[in-house]
């Protein structure tokens, strides 16, 4: 085969982010996203990144795993990562550095790159060839091709624009990468997580989300009521995450969450831009909510004009009832 | 030179000028088009300079810079700034032909230079600007400094000479605990902003702005990145809207999403 396309030059690094000794969805997707460009290796750092390894070596696309052992790395810190990086891409000559858009890849990828002196790409939704990407911008309101002429490419690329990468069937070459000295500037305090048997809002198939038009906390118990049954995730604006009424990491929007559902069904929510720059690939979208001059119904697949707190109930007695049978 | 008095700190906070976040954009001629668009200060910034405002209240900072790197028209919200309580201010003046092609990268670089001269013990900026959605100055800036950064956070508290730092992460908060010097970029969170009294608008207007011209400070401004096209997203077109309960429940059956 003499296919010597430009895609095949190069040589893509990712940086693994770990969950309960998996990889995040976004590292999944990020490692699909990685393919384009080349054979792919991960790096996986941290206290149990040994045990770690053997579990990213066996995702399908990954060509080649490489391991750094050190509790400096296992709260995700950028100021111990960048160096880290810094090392592997000095050692093998990455043309890619990529992580998942996530609170750690977007801490940690913009340092590693001031390193290097190149320019940093966040949230690419897709890779033209190795030195071309679509990105968003103003809110998701237009969309930008890009051409990066730095040597080394450092991006975050967004999980729902990529598929995530198959768990199990790979046989990746696991190989040591040595620590870098702790830097030691800044030091973990602790993690406050919100614990939650609920599905994840980045991964759930369907989202159900309330705007200000909940009025109140409480009344997102009835938005639980109809996720519980539809296995779906619970979503927010970011008024009312201003507001108090649910914690800000249900946020959705520019500013909070990107999600791409097959269903997402909006209650109580005008639809401004900056919400709907954070779901509007996704597949279904219906909308409840009384004003019908609301932005959102110009964008919803289904539509009914009427009051969330009698739809509500309603849709979740009919779900129930459909479920039963 | 160090600063050893853990209460006499000086913070450095960092504004930018967009187009409004309530405005929608429009894309024409492969290029967003934003003239005559309002124009106001970056909402993250807003978050940053009130943060840094408290600081000062709470006697933990006594000085506030607010810096700027734009085009002329740019002065405008560092006059806000300071009409907010900034004691002073920075303007970078960029040629107005430059201004929307200056990356990330270059202002983490004017930042870096602007460092050796201010010397603020922290720096505090946006999580991201509205217009570029980059979210990455405050990363990069640190970076160049090896300067620990806080970034997305929620809550800032300053004691013994560290800055313990809440931030906003995927599933709920983390806490970190940097040295100084620091970047610190606010999240939505952070505070809620207040706004310029008009007296204070008028008091503004003879705090000193330090104005310098970019080329004086030896950045190199080339474009990393080069736009190739510009387009606006594909539009969804509106579906049905329904009157009963019923017949949206049998809808969204049908759609398979029930």
């Amino acid at each position: 085969m003499f296919r010597a396309t430009a895609l095949s030059l190069g040589k893509a690094l990712v940086i693994a982010e770990m969950v309960g000794g998996k990889a995040s969805p976004a590292t999944l997707s990020a490692i699909t996203g990685a393919t384009k460009v080349g054979p792919v290796t991960i790096l996986v750092a941290g206290a149990s990144a040994k045990d770690e390894a053997q579990v990213l070596a066996k995702i399908k696309p990954v060509a080649s795993v490489l391991v750094t052992v050190g509790e400096q790395y296992s709260h995700g810190l950028p100021e111990e990562y960048a160096p880290l990086i810094d090392a592997a891409v000095k050692a093998n000559g990455y043309t890619h550095v990529f992580a998942g858009t996530s609170a750690f890849g977007k801490n940690v990828i913009p340092r590693a790159a001031a390193r290097q002196s190149c320019m940093p790409i966040p949230e690419v939704t897709e890779i033209v060839d190795e030195n071309t990407f679509v990105r968003q911008t103003y809110a998701g309101n237009a969309i930008t091709t890009i051409k990066s002429s730095d040597k080394i490419k450092y991006c975050t690329l967004r999980g729902t624009s990529f598929e995530r990468a198959e768990v199990g069937g790979g046989s990746a070459a696991v190989a040591d990468l040595a620590a870098t000295p702790a830097v030691g500037k800044a030091k973990f305090v602790e993690d406050q997580l919100s614990t939650s048997d609920k599905p994840d809002l980045m991964t759930a198939a369907t989202v159900i989300s309330g705007g200000r038009g909940m009025k109140s906390g409480d009344n997102f118990k009835m938005l639980e009521e109809l996720a519980a049954p539809l296995n779906a995730a619970v979503g927010a604006t970011r008024a009312v995450v201003d507001a108090g009424y649910v914690p800000n990491e249900m946020q959705i929007g520019q500013t909070g969450k990107t999600v791409a559902p097959n269903f997402y069904l909006a209650c109580g929510i005008s639809g401004a831009i900056q919400h709907v720059a954070g779901m509007k690939d996704s597949k279904v979208i219906a909308v409840v909510n009384t004003d019908e001059e609301a932005p959102f119904f110009q964008i919803a697949d289904y539509g009914i004009v009427d009051d969330l707190f009698k739809v509500l109930p309603a849709l979740t007695e009919k779900v129930k009832a459909a479920n039963g049978k | 030179m160090f600063r050893t008095i853990p209460n006499y700190l000086k913070v450095a906070v960092c504004v930018k000028r967009v187009v409004d976040y309530t405005v929608k954009v429009r894309v024409k001629d492969n290029k967003v088009q934003t003239a005559n668009s309002k124009m106001s200060v970056n909402p993250f910034d807003e978050i940053a300079i009130e943060e840094a405002i408290q600081l000062k209240e709470k006697k933990i900072a006594d000085e506030v810079v607010a810096v700027t790197i734009g085009g002329k028209k740019a002065e405008e919200v560092l006059r806000t700034a300071m009409a907010l309580g900034c004691d002073k201010a920075v303007h970078v003046v960029i040629p107005d032909a430059a201004v929307d092609s200056v990356e990330p990268l270059a202002v983490a670089r004017i930042l870096q230079k602007l460092h050796e001269e201010i010397m603020p013990d922290i720096w505090l900026l946006g999580k991201q600007a509205v217009d570029g959605d980059f979210g990455c100055t405050p990363q990069l800036l640190a970076g160049l400094l090896d300067a620990p950064q806080g970034t997305f956070a929620s809550k800032v508290e300053v004691k013994d000479k560290k800055v313990t730092v809440t931030r906003e992460v995927d599933a709920g908060r983390q806490v970190v605990e940097l040295s100084m010097p620091c970047v610190l970029a606010a999240d939505l969170r952070l505070n809620t902003p207040r706004f310029p009294k008009l007296p204070n608008i008028m008091k503004a207007r003879k705090k000193p702005i330090d104005t310098k011209d970019v080329k004086a400070l030896g950045v190199d401004l080339t474009p990393h990145l080069s736009t190739e096209t510009v387009t606006e997203p594909a539009t969804r077109k509106a579906g049905v809207k329904v009157k009963t309960v019923d017949e949206f429940y049998d809808k969204l059956h049908a759609a398979k999403v029930l």
